[in-house]
């Protein structure tokens, strides 16, 4: 399981890097939803943010499933090139396949990667 | 340009293919009124239409439907769905011309039988349930669940509350109720459950407060598992105001055992097709009626039968359309799924109430009967008496096989899959639901195949991810099903 120890974490399985303000979902997150065939993200552009908001829909051919906003924050780019290669979310989760970008977000309430691994760790059981 | 689809193996062309220019199966007769013509703008001479004799066209679907599984087949324990078998003598009742020459715009007078099957339907469900009311209209499952949100919703801001918009779901509940939610514009939050498969209380009181339309509880839920805080779940919810809508689709569970509506279930839909038997897969037609409490009744959808005119001793009574006062309006063309109706009123005729109880009685000893003979091969993470179906794990430790290698070679076995990954809090999830109609020897024959099948992916795990191996389809790629989707096999000339 990767799970690289500069971004941050949420119980829902999306990561945010404080550093560029990405936010994507972790290998953990498409390894137990296997194979991506879908996905549609639910903000646009200039949009303010709160944590906890949906902000991508994401299907699989086992399962459906919401990524959610770690932070809150100004949206200032979406990645409108998972729409046509979903399958990014994958092979590259933590690199071409981040979902949006986020202005301002304040990653003090999110887990380290440490914490996220036990986490994981913990629901496999 | 015109393009084929290439299959990799072709069991049965598809009717284009198998189009010879100028084969007919239909001669018509000459009109018997003016023709009049169609206009020349809306003529086209790029649609394909296949061309093919009567015999072509019979060949061709009598080839298709040897490829299907069906439950008149085989064992189709598809866990949720309640494959159970369907007597034929349903089909036999929806055939009669009486009901089957019908139309709904019919003055009443002339389908007085129809309306008081409907009638009697209506008053056999309310009896089963324990409702006050009944609707026999919306088309099936989720279809009853929308109409039950939507009387939920009417209900709240008829007396002027309009801060509920928060509608409580169990992580252990059907996939289609969040859905059915969100149509109605409202906000979903998941309750999780614990550690023995119930709703968590703690979690569900942090979340009881005014802005909650109410809770939509599967019980049993999707683990096969019946709620053992029941009661205290119903209290809680509605002490903050709240109403409890009940998920009727694991009603075969309970079928003449209990009734939802005597333990405070304000509303509940029932799945014909499922409880009931009519035949269902492959698209239905389903059929999804909504009970209410009395406090509800005003609000179902319009219109419901009822009786007209009293009978006398002499004369029976006149039933036709009654509209409840404050009813969300009408959600389906004329009065649901007829033919569906027909066959459910046979079903619960032919059985009666010792007939139905014993329904449930021996779906719940299937299941439990399968889960005793696989819990020492297959773990189950919330083992305990289950009710109509139960949820194992389709993995072993240290190996690489999953639910659905498992899923394709009981295929192999003759067997339909049981339901792989649902419900989502199980890893590799495989829910089992053997229902009532199969026999200890079918059931014994599932049992031994699962028991092989743990074998041989131990010993032999390729002959699992490479199932199924004796259907006329192979592995299918699902992942590019799902991303080239092809709908068409021709293409239009200008496109």
């Amino acid at each position: 399981m990767n799970i690289p120890s500069h971004l941050k974490y949420t119980k829902t399985d999306e990561w945010f890097d404080p550093s560029s303000g990405k936010v994507g979902l972790t290998d953990y997150a498409q390894s137990q939803l296997s194979d991506i065939v879908f996905v549609e993200i639910l903000v646009s552009e200039g949009e303010q943010l709160e944590a906890g908001k949906p902000i991508a829909s994401v299907e699989s051919v086992k399962a459906a499933a919401e990524a959610y906003a770690p932070v809150s924050g100004k949206v200032i780019a979406i990645n409108s090139e998972l729409v046509n290669s979903p399958e990014l979310l994958n092979k590259d989760p933590y690199g071409s396949a981040w979902l949006i970008q986020i202005e301002g977000g304040d990653a003090s309430a999110l887990l380290d990667a440490a914490a996220y691994e036990k986490y994981c760790a913990e629901r496999e059981h | 340009m015109t393009e084929t689809l290439t299959l990799p193996q072709v069991i049965e062309p598809t009717i284009f293919e198998l189009s010879s220019p100028g084969r007919t199966g239909v001669t018509f007769p000459e009109p018997d009124v003016p023709r009049s013509d169609l206009p020349a703008e809306l003529l086209r001479a790029d649609l394909p239409l296949p061309e093919l004799a009567e015999v072509d066209v019979i060949r061709h679907f009598m080839h298709l439907s040897h490829l299907n599984y069906s439950v008149d087949g085989g064992f189709y324990p598809l866990g949720s769905c309640t494959m159970k078998y369907n007597p034929k003598i349903n089909e036999d009742m929806a055939r009669l011309p009486g009901f089957l020459f019908t139309h709904p715009l019919q003055p009443i007078e002339t389908v007085q039988g129809s309306l008081a099957l409907m009638y009697t339907l209506q008053e056999w469900l309310k009896e089963i349930s324990g409702m006050a009311a009944v609707s026999l209209q919306p088309a099936a499952g989720a279809h009853g669940e929308l109409t039950g949100v939507l009387i939920m919703r009417a209900y709240h801001r008829d007396r002027g509350d309009h801060r509920r918009t928060k509608m409580l779901i169990p992580d252990s509940a059907h996939g289609t109720n969040p859905a059915s939610s969100g149509m109605v514009g409202l906000q979903v939050v998941q309750i999780p459950s614990d550690s023995r498969g119930n709703v968590d209380l703690n979690a569900l009181k942090a979340q009881c407060d005014e802005t909650v339309v109410g809770l939509m509880l599967t019980n049993p839920n999707t683990l096969g598992l019946f709620d053992e805080h029941l009661e205290e779940v119903i209290r809680t919810v509605h002490e903050c105001g709240g109403l409890v809508y009940g998920d009727g689709a694991n009603l075969n569970a309970l079928v003449g055992v209990m009734r939802p509506g005597d333990i405070g279930f304000d509303i509940l839909h029932f799945n014909l097709h499922k409880t009931f038997s009519t035949p269902h897969g492959g698209g239905g037609p389903g059929s999804g009626p909504v009970g209410v409490a009395a406090h509800l009744a005003d609000y179902l959808p319009s219109p419901i039968v009822g009786i007209i005119e009293e009978g006398t001793d002499d004369l029976a009574p006149l039933f036709g359309f009654i509209h409840p006062p404050r009813s969300i309006g009408r959600v389906k063309a004329f009065h649901g799924h007829f033919g569906v109706l027909v066959r459910a009123y046979t079903y619960i005729a032919m059985h009666g109430a010792e007939g139905l109880r014993a329904v449930a009685e021996n779906a719940v000893l299937n299941a439990n009967y399968l889960r005793a003979r696989l819990q020492d091969t297959y773990h189950i993470p919330y083992n305990r008496v289950c009710m109509h179906e139960f949820v194992a794990e389709g993995r072993f430790p240290g190996s690489d096989v999953r639910a659905l290698d498992i899923s394709k070679r009981l295929m192999d076995y003759d067997f339909h899959p049981p339901t792989n990954y649902f419900p989502l809090i199980v890893h590799e999830a495989l829910m089992i639901e053997p229902t009532e109609t199969e026999s200890k020897r079918t059931l014994d024959a599932f049992a031994d195949a699962m028991l092989r099948i743990a074998e041989e992916a131990r010993t032999q795990p390729e002959l699992l991810h490479e199932a199924p191996h004796r259907t006329p389809v192979g592995r299918v790629d699902e992942v590019k099903a799902a991303r080239d989707l092809v709908l068409c096999c021709w293409f239009p000339e200008n496109q």
